[in-house]
């Protein structure tokens, strides 16, 4: 297999030294996390090495030497690196250099106990990947690769090569923590911090935050405590409290900012994305909530669209006149037992004049208008499936719950015939005022349901995942893409690896959050079958009703 | 090593094909598809902004304008951002892996990377397409050759859990198909062979 090495792009122009970091066999690949510069001590960086490998159970070692030639006159260098192969002993052992100011690089990999064979790795055997430290550090990929047994001083590699690379740099953070205002017995070059935050204000919160977090834990249980109490449960609180949809939603929010202010740390990186989602949704809430009160105490507005209201409610009854009015003349050319039709539209204006002056209710009246021609509509068809059974010899069977054949007597016959007929003859008016109430109701709901959907939006989207993706998207990682680097025949292929990052589909797919589920209750096809048949609708159920 | 050949598409456009031998572990292959012909383009503009003059005859309000430009303008960007692929590369390095990168008509590109341990294969695939002639009505049914990547099943060890075709867009010819498949399967068997062998 070819021979890859992975050397971090922060330490190409570093001085020479020797390369630490970790070696998968089974890949065939060298991970250097960092160089140890001259002049050290050999036991020291042993200790060292010993000190991260216990801390973060990588495997860390010498892997070889790294040479940076600054002038031509080093020769004698070379031959001092070669002796220290001797001391550090490490299967193969790397020996990487470059030219100042050269942009080629030479690697050479020895293997001592295999002797040298016709198929030696020559220099077509081994590939040098760059890979920018910091940005593999802080990244995560996605699917999270289940990396087999951490108990392990060097875990075994898992199935993705390139998984056990991220991995090795990620647990190795140990060996990054010092930084370059460190004086240490060794001197390491990696990717260093700038230091120890310099924002005074950063530092208290971070110490704040505790203490907080605890008092904010204890203030919610008080108030979850508060709210399952005895005095709740008691009807019709209890009822008011399941159907107003703004309690639904000050029970999810509540539930939500439990879970931010829990005083456990998140175990892994997606509940920790799990509270930074809910928390910026909980601030969006709030600001886009203030932002609206705002508007509407200024300029009185409020005052404003009360005013509008009462003009819009007694235009919303006098469309009901005109379309009742339509109805009980001769509506799109049908024509109506004009008895029957007066009785309904003179029992639907009565209804209309009662209500003009109450101005809170705009659409309360075509619910119930709906409900009065659903009932009507739906005795009608019960009456006529009862009668067209009797036609064909055969009755329903209570006690069965089926179709049975029975024989009437002539009499029976005679005024099932008659009643038939009757409710037949009748059925275009009824079903008209039915048809149109229930269109009305339907888009009254349609209104509903979309103010359900941008509330379940607000609910659900991951706003902290989305704007992590915009700002910093090599933290989200869904794979790794390569660019071959400028090449000449002879030398060693070079590669540089960078991330490729998560498409925004897949960001919101795995980080949506749980929305307190208002979903329609039922399938386009029951749908259907229920306006047929006159039953009543009520799409929008909350989760945990009974079922009626 | 850079070698340029060029080859047909299934439809007969004119394709570029351009092989980098970086090394004899490393190869690419770029596939670049006919350009964005000016023809077609001045024929639909055209096509629309009429249509909008006879709406705006027949309705006098200019807002039917104005919304055909901005139509047309938006159109225009979103094809060259989402539709429109410029070339098709694809880069097979032994050992870590396949990458397959589309690069937009608007600069957007597009990677994605296959690691070595999932592919069991690369292969040369034929399927039956369907070209619609004369307004859909006579649809003519051609068999095609595509290049794609057999990837291994964790569950079960000889079988397929995916094929991943390559040039899905720029659709090459069995001539060209050929070159690249001879070339990925020096590289593949070389890789076989190491991994084989303990």
């Amino acid at each position: 297999m070819v021979l890859k090495a992975f050397f971090p792009t922060c330490c190409a122009s570093a001085d020479s030294g020797l390369l630490v970091g970790r070696w998968v066999p089974e890949q065939s690949s060298a991970v250097v996390l960092a160089v140890v510069h001259f002049p050290f001590i050999p036991i020291q960086v042993k200790e060292l090495l010993a000190q991260v490998q216990q801390a973060s159970r990588v495997g860390v070692a010498v892997l070889g030497t790294w040479c940076h030639r600054r002038q031509e006159s080093e020769e004698s260098l070379g031959h001092f690196l070669e002796g220290l192969s001797a001391i550090f002993s490490h299967e193969p052992w790397l020996q990487l250099c470059r030219e100042r100011g050269s942009k080629f690089w030479s690697f050479k990999a020895t293997h001592r106990q295999v002797p040298a064979s016709p198929g030696a790795p020559g220099q077509d055997q081994v590939m040098l990947i760059f890979y920018d430290q910091r940005k593999v550090l802080l990244s995560q990929l996605h699917p999270p690769a289940a990396l087999p047994d951490h108990q392990a001083g060097d875990a075994t590699a898992s199935a993705g090569g390139l998984a056990a690379v991220f991995d090795t740099v990620a647990r190795s953070e140990v060996l990054f923590r010092s930084d370059q205002f460190d004086e240490g017995p060794v001197r390491l070059s990696h990717w260093q911090s700038e230091g120890v935050e310099a924002s005074i204000l950063v530092e208290l919160a971070k110490q704040a935050s505790g203490p907080i977090c605890l008092l904010l834990a204890c203030l919610l249980s008080l108030i979850s405590a508060a709210s399952t109490s005895r005095v709740f449960k008691l009807w019709p609180l209890s009822f008011i409290w399941s159907k107003l949809s703004t309690c639904e939603q000050l029970r999810h929010r509540l539930g939500q900012l439990t879970l931010i202010f829990s005083t456990q740390k998140a175990e892994n990186p997606a509940q920790l994305m799990r509270k930074a989602n809910m928390l910026v949704s909980v601030f969006l809430d709030v600001a886009l909530g203030l932002a609206l009160l705002s508007w509407l105490h200024g300029k009185d507005r409020i005052g404003q669209l009360a005013d509008a209201l009462v003009p819009v409610a007694d235009h919303v009854a006098e469309e009901l006149q005109h379309l009742l009015q339509w109805l009980m003349g001769a509506p799109a050319g049908l024509k109506m037992n004009r008895a029957l039709d007066q009785v309904l539209g003179r029992f639907f204006l009565y209804h209309i004049h009662l209500w003009i002056n109450i101005i809170a209710l705009l659409t309360f009246h075509i619910y119930c208008f709906y409900v009065y021609g659903a009932r009507l509509y739906c005795m009608k068809i019960c009456g006529l499936s009862s009668l067209w059974r009797l036609f064909r010899g055969k009755k329903w069977n209570v006690l069965r719950q089926r179709v049975d054949s029975c024989s009437y007597d002539l009499d029976q016959l005679f005024i099932g015939t008659l009643l038939f007929t009757i409710l037949v003859f009748l059925l275009p008016t009824t079903a008209l005022y039915y048809l149109v109430f229930t269109l009305l109701r339907l888009l009254v709901v349609t209104v509903q349901g979309l103010i359900h959907l941008l509330v379940d939006l607000v609910n659900s989207l991951p706003l902290y995942s989305l704007g992590l993706r915009l700002c910093r998207p090599y933290r989200l990682a869904a794979g790794v893409k390569f660019r071959v680097l400028e090449h000449e025949a002879g030398r060693p292929l070079r590669l540089l690896m960078q991330i490729n990052p998560l498409p925004y589909s897949r960001v919101v797919h795995t980080y949506r959050l749980p929305s307190c589920g208002c979903h329609p209750k039922h399938s386009w096809g029951s749908l259907c079958r229920k306006l047929f048949f006159g039953e009543l609708i009520y799409p929008w159920r909350q989760r945990g009703d009974k079922q009626d | 090593m850079e070698v340029e050949q060029s080859f047909s598409d299934i439809c007969g456009g004119r394709l570029a094909l351009q092989r980098r031998y970086y090394s004899p572990s490393c190869r690419e292959f770029c596939v670049s598809c006919p350009r964005l012909s000016l023809r077609s383009l001045t024929a639909v503009t055209c096509t629309v902004w009429l249509a909008a003059y006879g709406l705006f005859t027949l309705c006098e309000n200019s807002m039917i304008l104005s919304a055909a430009i901005f139509i047309t303008l938006l159109g225009l960007l979103g094809y060259l951002h989402f539709v429109k692929i410029d070339q098709e590369t694809l880069l097979i390095i032994d050992s870590l892996g396949i990458q397959m990168t589309s690069s937009y008509a608007s600069g957007k590109e597009s990677t994605t990377f296959i690691e070595m341990g999932k592919v069991k294969d690369l292969v040369i695939n034929e399927a039956i397409y369907m070209i619609s002639a004369i307004w859909f009505i006579f649809l003519q049914q051609k068999v095609i050759y595509y290049l794609c990547i057999l990837l291994k099943d964790p569950v079960e060890p000889h079988g397929i859990s995916q094929v991943v075709p390559v040039f899905q867009s720029a659709k090459p010819r069995l001539d060209c198909l050929i070159e690249v498949y001879r070339s990925c399967q020096e590289i593949l068997a070389h890789q076989k062979a190491t991994s084989a062998s303990p």
